[in-house]
Parts: structure tokens; sequence; C-alpha cells
């Protein structure tokens, strides 16, 4: 079977763009998301420099609840969710809508990693000079965990890549979609060869970035 | 003068699952405005958390702690971070943000403090004078030296001008050449600037080189408390003997008077030697009553610029000469013999 790429060339480059959309799109929200989720783990724990034990089994559980869920399985789980508030369950912003939710709480677990191995001694010397809770937080800790955080954060990107295209399957647009579409149930085995390598290709160019952005912050 | 510190009958206990900890047991304490004060403790006595109590990064379980007459134990969290705004700390790991550069470490607390950004730039060119890293203000933390490092974590301890220096192991993580650079810094800033300073160690060496007064902690206690003199001299506590010892072997040991007696035949006298003690005086005199005397153990060292050490003496003569030639030597000092 001879593959018309002529026909196919525009659908591939405008899912080329939804994907990086939506993934782009899912790292600053569920980033965001994950980061204060994540630094609150931390600074609740015991011992943490806002210690609330009950504020931290709440949100450890719910990471915990969220996190083992497949991706495919919360994609149909919270369809009543995503249909109050994006106001469909299929399409590209249905499909976002669920990566964040997901992504917020696997960043919120790394982002909670990498701050537990900020030297404590380093948080007491700021605690002694008499800086608050919030200052501590924004300008030093996040400061200090920055390089650890960054390959945390493109370790994550991976997966939102992988996610999106499994939002293929509510018809969510993207590299995932169009494999599948055009690919799988056709049963042409070069689109869904072409489709792969773009994505290999992407997630080749964000790890190099993630690795450069994170030797900067490191100064190493 | 009122105390720059007061502790009273201040306990801090720690709970770890069902035993409880007594880490700080009824302390009370007085450190003097200007002086520099240190405690000595094995690791686990309590010191690190005796100065924390100072700061309010812990707080006490029962008791008060006054600073400038300040009752912080009734201080709530946001009231004590001004309090801790004018206190200043150093570490054993010097606790440097690496994520900032010298310049940008020493400016911390005064962005803490509030200092519009002109004021800061040049308070930190001149505590880099000070520590003597004017040359150093733009590299990060992971390019200095040890001995640097704590220099940085000194200048960034006193960016506020505080009136109390707290340095918890300053020096234990320091090669002893560095530690003595570092200890020169503090007595200049205590000398120059006039800031009190509680040196928390574990190194009887540092308290001899730096402290005026000291406190030795045991489990949790004050066991002795005394200018850095009185405690070398005459230790009272097991503790502080094990300190002492430490760094003045001038004592024999009973090992070492085993050896000694092996060796010498004749009687065998340890004697102090303190500034004005003539002892010099009546063993010149030794002769005339037939008396030899040779010198078989010992040391003198300076302490807060008195001397202070002792003598072994192996004296061989008549029986009544020696005798004569001991009761000489206790009317100018004490002498203690060592029996046979």
């Amino acid at each position: 079977m001879t593959t018309n790429w002529d026909k196919l060339r525009p659908v591939l480059f405008e899912s080329i763009g939804t994907t990086i959309y939506m993934v782009v799109i899912t790292l600053v929200v569920g980033g965001l998301i994950g980061l204060v989720v994540g630094t609150l783990l931390y600074a609740t724990r015991k011992g943490g420099i806002l210690q609330n034990t009950a504020a931290y089994t709440v949100l450890n559980i719910l990471v915990n609840i969220v996190r083992p869920i497949p991706f495919i399985i919360l994609l149909a789980a919270l369809g009543p969710v995503t249909l109050a508030v994006v106001g469909r369950t299929i399409g590209t912003e249905a499909a976002i809508f669920v990566m964040i939710i997901a992504s917020s709480f696997a960043i919120a677990r790394i982002v909670e990693q990498n701050l537990v191995t900020v030297d404590p001694g380093v948080i007491e010397a700021a605690r002694a000079m008499g800086a608050g809770p919030l200052r501590i937080i924004v300008t030093l800790l996040i400061p200090e965990a920055l390089g650890p955080l960054i390959l945390g954060y493109t370790f994550v990107l991976i997966g939102i890549v992988d996610m999106s295209a499994m939002a293929g399957t509510i018809g969510g647009g993207g590299l995932g979609d169009f494999a599948i579409v055009y690919g799988y149930q056709r049963f042409n085995w070069q689109v869904t060869l072409v489709a792969t390598l773009v994505i290999i290709l992407l997630v080749q160019a964000s790890q190099f970035f993630g690795n450069w952005l994170a030797r900067k912050a490191l100064r190493r | 003068m009122t105390p720059i510190v007061r502790f009273e009958s201040v306990t801090k206990t720690f709970q770890s699952g069902k035993k409880t900890l007594t880490a700080v047991d009824a302390v009370d304490l007085t450190i003097e405005r200007g002086e520099i004060f240190g405690v000595i403790g094995y690791s686990g006595a309590g010191k690190s958390t005796l100065v924390r109590l100072i700061n309010g990064l812990e707080r006490p379980t029962s008791g008060r702690v006054v600073v400038d007459d300040v009752d912080i134990t009734a201080l709530s969290e946001s009231k004590l971070r001004h309090v801790r705004a004018k206190i200043g700390m150093i570490f054993q790991q010097f606790n440097l943000f690496r994520s900032r550069t010298v310049a940008g470490n020493v400016a911390y607390p005064l962005v803490v403090a509030g200092w519009p950004r002109q004021k800061r730039r040049e308070r930190v060119a001149e505590l880099l004078a000070f520590v003597g890293l004017s040359d150093k203000a733009r590299a990060y933390p992971d390019q200095l030296s040890g001995g640097q490092k704590q220099r940085v974590g000194i200048a960034r301890a006193l960016a506020t001008s505080p009136d109390l220096l707290l340095a918890d192991e300053s020096t234990s993580a320091l090669d002893p050449e560095t530690t003595q650079d570092v200890l020169r810094l503090l007595r200049k800033v205590n000398r120059e600037l006039g800031v009190t300073i509680v040196v928390i160690t574990h190194e009887m060496d540092v308290v001899r080189a730096v402290a005026d007064r000291v406190a030795v902690l045991a489990e949790g206690r004050v066991v002795e408390l005394g200018t850095v003199f009185d405690v070398f001299s005459e230790p009272q506590a097991p503790a502080s003997k094990s300190f002492v010892s430490t760094i003045l072997r001038n004592r024999p040991e009973p090992a070492d008077l085993e050896r000694l007696r092996s060796r010498f035949g004749g009687r065998i006298v340890t004697a102090d030697v303190r500034d004005g003690s003539r002892i010099g005086d009546v063993l010149s005199d030794a002769g005339g009553h037939g008396v030899r005397f040779e010198i078989v153990y010992g040391g003198i060292t300076t302490l807060q610029d008195r001397s202070f050490g002792s003598l072994t003496l192996e004296l061989v003569g008549p029986d009544d000469g020696v005798d004569d030639v001991i009761r000489r030597l206790r009317t100018v000092t004490d002498v203690e013999e060592v029996q046979a």
C-alpha cells in the first residue's frame, strides 16, 4: 500500500502542532499546580517549616490515590468532572484537562522529593536570620533545588508526551491520534513509524534542552 | 549592665516514639555582654539544642530564656523573627546558599531586614573587606575552601550588626591551621565590634584559644562553670577533667607513673606550676640538703595570660633531706607525692 504523503503531510504538521500545544499547556499549568502541591507536601511534613500533620496527610493520600491510576482509565474516570469543567469529554481541551490533573500529581511528588534533598542546614540558616516560611520557599528553597527540579520536569515532560499520545483515544488530537487514526487503524505501519519518529525527536530535543538548562542552573 | 542572655531553669525534651530525651536539663546560665562564652560537651550533651534556644530555633519545654531583657519564650513565631534577625549564627557545615554568590549570601539577611539595594551593596563590600574576601564577592560557595566558606558565614552572620553571635561547632569541619584563622577572626569580631560570642564546641583547644568563660555540659546539665583559667587549672567535674586532659598532658597518667617508677629509683612528686609559685627557688636550695632532683614529666602553658601547668620530679637523697624539700615545696604550691 502506498501512502499519500501529499494528503497526509498537512495533517501530520497539524498533529505536531497540537501535540506541542497540549504538552506545553499541560507542562505550564500542571507544572505550577505540581510545584505548589509539592512544596506544600514538603513544608507541611513533620519537621517542615509549615508543619501541619492534617494538611500533609490529606495531600499525601490524595497524591497516592491519583498517581497510580493508569492515564487511560483516568481519562474515562474523570469524564463527569471534565464535562463540568470543559463542557465536553472528547477533543483536545478535554484531553488537556485530564493531562493537567495527572501531571500535577506526578509533578507534586517529584517536586517534594527534590526539595527534600536541600540541605536542612541551609533552611535553618535562613530561619536564624529571621526569614519567614514564604520567603524561604520562594527565595531560597526553590533556587537551591533548581537544577534537580529542572531535570525532574524534563522527566515528567516525556510522561506528558506519552499521555498526549494516549489522549488520541478520546479524539484528543496530536501525534498519537494521527498514528492511531491514519496508521494503526488503516494498517499503515509507515505512518505509525513516522509519527513515532517525530515523537522520539521531540522527546530527544526536550531532554537535551532540559539537561542544558539544569547544567546552567547548577553552574557545572 | 544586664546580661545579654539568661537561662532560667530551662529544660528541653524531645519525644522520639515512647522515649523522652532530655537534651537540656534545668539549666541556669548567664552570658554577659561583650564576653566570649564557651560551651563545651561531648556530642549528645545538648550543646546544639542549648544554643538554638537562644535564638528560638528551639522552644524550651519549661523555663525561660531571656535575651536582651526580652523573654523570648513568650514571643510568637513572627515576633521571634525580629529577635533572630539581631542574632548572628554560624554553623559547622557553614550552611551557605549554593545558589547565591558570596555577595548574595552576605546580602541575604539584609534583604530579609528590608535594606535598600544601594545600602546593601555598601554593607556587603564593608563586610567582605572585614573578613578579607573582597576578591571573592562574585564567586559561588562551591568554589571556596572550608576556611573561606566560614569567613563568608561570619560576614553573613554579622551583616545586620548583631550584638550576639552564636557559633555552633564553627571550626569542627576545618583543619588546625584554618581553625586558628577562624578563631582569630572571631576574636577580632569580639574585640573590634564588641560582639558577644557564644562558642559551642567539643574541642577544648577552641575554648582555650578564644573563650573568657566556659560552661561544661554533660547530659544536658551544666556540670561546671567558670573562667577558662579556673576550669582548666582546677577542673572539678569528671567531664571537665576529661576535657582538660585532652589538651593538657602535663600530669602523668597511671601508665606513665608506672613507667616512671620503674625507671627512677627516687621519690616522685608532682608540683603544680602557677604564676608566682617559686618552685625554682626551692629546687635550687635542694642541693644544700644533699638532695638531687630530675624533671621526669610535665608541661607548662599559658591560659588567659597566666602560666599554668605541672612538673613531676624525681628527688634523690637522704630521707630527711627529701622530706624537707617536699615540705618547702608545699609552702609555695600544691604537691602530690606518688606512692611507691
